[in-house]
């Protein structure tokens, strides 16, 4: 099993990497969906990094606006499928 | 009894200058969107009543507007447009999120005669360097967060004089072409010559997407404001102490047509919400604002229908009165659902960004069929046409093109710098929209699909073309097709075929560097969502990609003639 903070952080800096404009300021809840910094498109490209990069398989119900809308939650997410 | 009254009656006794007459213009006059929206609406006796009430990602951050502020802080943004030397037909481009300064900004534009140029925000550097390219844009207005993607392509752009930064903190130095703006900080122009447009002016320049070739500009003139104005009274159904709702962004057609132009000419309260979507806060949001005619998509409302029933009753969505939806088709079981859930049903309604205007609709006070568009708008000449003839099909539910006589005040007038094109789509003297459909034994349209290529995603056309191209521009990718996937929610998503170069292997990772390439280059809607690996794309002996073969395969469709493909 990860270590949780450790997967945190990566979640985090891929999120800022990929997604987050000059002068956003994301941490760990920070709203994603609904605060309109990853649009439901993207969300896919979000989902298809954690199934890689953590070798799992997301089933398409679980991956909702709510399940993805901040670090915590999505950590919390791919825990589940470890 | 809604707006329209009796839709047979007014078929009957039709005619546009029903709109100009309550409008106050006669043929030959000035006519300016900009100060019909504001100074009009106050010379009318309703500067005090709120024009537009905002809403920031944070619920707290909310700002509200007067008809009287708008029309002071939109002569406010024309004069320092004007200062800067922007005059009448510069195109001066809005990229942001829904932010005031947006759709101030965009009638400051329009009351100098200049041409508004919205572009949606989250447009990548390659998408939003094309469009700016080919309109020449002078000046584009942005915020701190956007105005890094314009650095980008800014040495590409001679004609683009101007970067007007509305947030900018002075924390950092501007850069190149920079120039900070603020609405707060400004000195308010109560007085202001609005320059006098005609009705053949040009407003706005929209981008929308074809199966082949870049972009293409549609250029609207300041007339059609008189589509605008009779359609938001006649299909939304607008009454004067409606609290309005539209979700579109103004950098697509409905954000502009119905999310500034058509409300703020009849002096209606409209509410922005500047964040993304969650079933929970759009809820609260009409609850909080009691919000009584809704305006948004099918993809919006099978997103809601997702998030499930449980969650509409933790609010009072009591306060609605009239619900439309726009972008694409409205499946039966959307309109089925709303009415049970919501308590009423969402109203289709069809059009496109070329026509400006709704065009065909299920209008207030009739009886809706579920899974039809609706009617055509009392004064269109409408038909469905034979695909090989283009002659009109009489008999009732039989496939054919959607087409209009060009005629109504909110038609397009060409493609910008693109005439070639814009003449294509006149065959027998009728405007063909590229969408297929038949009519009923009583005049209701159901929507078929696209005669082209074109992906629609979420009720956004993408370019197969574009996608195309760009995923060629990835170092790992030899060759690449792109056509539409069924997807529950957006309808279509996009689905990319590819071949790699030497050297190059196929791997999920690689698959997700692709997605996020095209993602940031173009913008988040093109992205494909999935992306397959070939060894070879199916190919005419001309050489030519067969995208029908890959589009039939993703439908689970008949592929058809196959005899001139090469590697079969």
């Amino acid at each position: 099993m990860p270590d949780i903070n450790e997967m945190k952080e990566t979640i985090l800096k891929y999120v800022i990497n990929e997604y987050a404009e000059e002068d956003d300021d994301v941490n760990f809840d920070t709203p994603l969906i609904s605060g309109g910094l990853v649009d439901s498109f993207s969300m896919v490209s979000l989902k298809r990094f954690l199934e890689v990069k953590y070798k799992i398989s997301i089933p398409d119900e679980r991956a909702t606006p709510e399940a993805f809308n901040n670090v915590t939650k999505i950590t919390n997410l791919v825990l589940e499928f470890l | 009894m809604s707006n329209i009254g009796s839709y047979d009656d007014r078929l009957k006794n039709f005619s546009w200058s029903i709109a100009e007459q309550e409008l106050g213009y006669k043929p030959g006059d000035t006519i300016n969107i900009g100060w019909y929206c504001t100074d009009r609406i106050c010379q009318l006796g309703k500067a005090d009543k709120t024009a537009l009430i905002w809403e920031g990602r944070d619920e707290d951050n909310m700002r509200k507007y007067t008809f009287n502020d708008l029309r002071i802080l939109s002569n406010t943004f024309g004069a320092f447009l004007r200062s800067l030397g922007v005059h009448d037909g510069d195109r001066v481009c809005l990229f942001m999120d829904k932010v005031p300064e947006l759709y101030i900004g965009f009638l400051g534009i329009l009351k100098i005669g200049a041409v508004a140029q919205p572009l949606f925000s989250a447009f990548g550097d390659e998408s939003l360097y094309v469009r700016l390219e080919n309109a020449g844009t002078k000046a584009i207005i942005t915020t701190r967060k956007h105005a890094s993607k314009v650095q980008k392509i800014l040495d590409k752009l001679p004609n683009l004089e101007h970067i007007i930064v509305v947030d900018d903190e002075g924390k950092k130095a501007l850069k190149e072409k920079e120039i900070a703006f603020s609405l707060d900080k400004a000195t308010p122009v109560k007085h202001f010559d609005v320059c006098p447009t005609k009705a053949e002016s040009h407003s706005l320049l929209h981008y929308t997407s074809g199966t082949t070739g870049q972009p293409k500009g549609v250029k609207h003139v300041h007339y059609s404001l008189i589509s605008q104005y009779l359609t938001s009274k006649w299909v939304l159904d607008l009454l004067d102490d409606d609290i309005y709702w539209c979700t579109a962004d103004p950098g697509w057609v409905t954000g502009t047509s119905y999310g500034i132009i058509g409300p703020w000419s009849l002096g209606i309260t409209q509410c922005v919400k500047d964040s993304g979507f969650s079933a929970e806060t759009w809820y609260r949001f009409i609850e909080k604002h009691k919000i009584s005619m809704w305006y948004s998509a099918p993809t919006a409302i099978r997103s809601l229908m997702k998030a499930g029933d449980e969650v509409v009753k933790q609010f009072d969505l009591s306060s609605l009165r009239h619900l439309a939806s726009v972008g694409e088709p409205l499946n039966a079981e959307a309109v089925i659902w709303s009415d049970k859930v919501i308590g009423k049903p969402f109203h289709d309604t069809y059009w496109q960004t070329e026509t400006g205007s709704i065009m065909i609709t299920n209008f207030p006070g009739m009886k809706i069929r579920p899974g039809s568009m609706g009617k055509a708008f009392p004064g269109l000449t409408s038909a469905i046409l034979d695909a090989d003839t283009y002659e009109p099909i009489t008999a009732v539910n039989k496939p054919g093109l959607i087409a209009f006589r060009f005629d109504w005040p909110a038609r397009l007038r060409t493609y910008w710098n693109n005439q070639e094109t814009f003449d294509k789509k006149f065959k027998n003297g009728w405007y063909i929209t590229g969408d297929r459909s038949t009519i009923d034994k009583d005049g209701y349209f159901w929507f078929i699909g696209r005669d082209d290529d074109v992906i629609n995603t979420g009720g956004h056309l993408v370019s197969p073309f574009e996608v195309e191209s760009a995923l060629l521009e990835h170092e790992a990718v030899a060759e690449s097709a792109v056509v539409a996937k069924p997807d529950e929610v957006n309808m279509e998503v996009v689905k990319a075929f590819v071949t790699l170069k030497p050297g190059f292997v196929a791997s999920d990772e690689l698959e997700l560097e692709i997605m996020n390439f095209i993602r940031k280059k173009l913008s988040p809607l093109a992205m494909p969502q999935e992306i397959e690996y070939m060894d070879l794309l199916p190919k005419t002996r001309s050489g030519k990609i067969m995208r029908r073969v890959l589009h039939a395969k993703e439908w689970g469709e008949e592929i058809g003639d196959i005899s001139t493909l090469e590697n079969d």
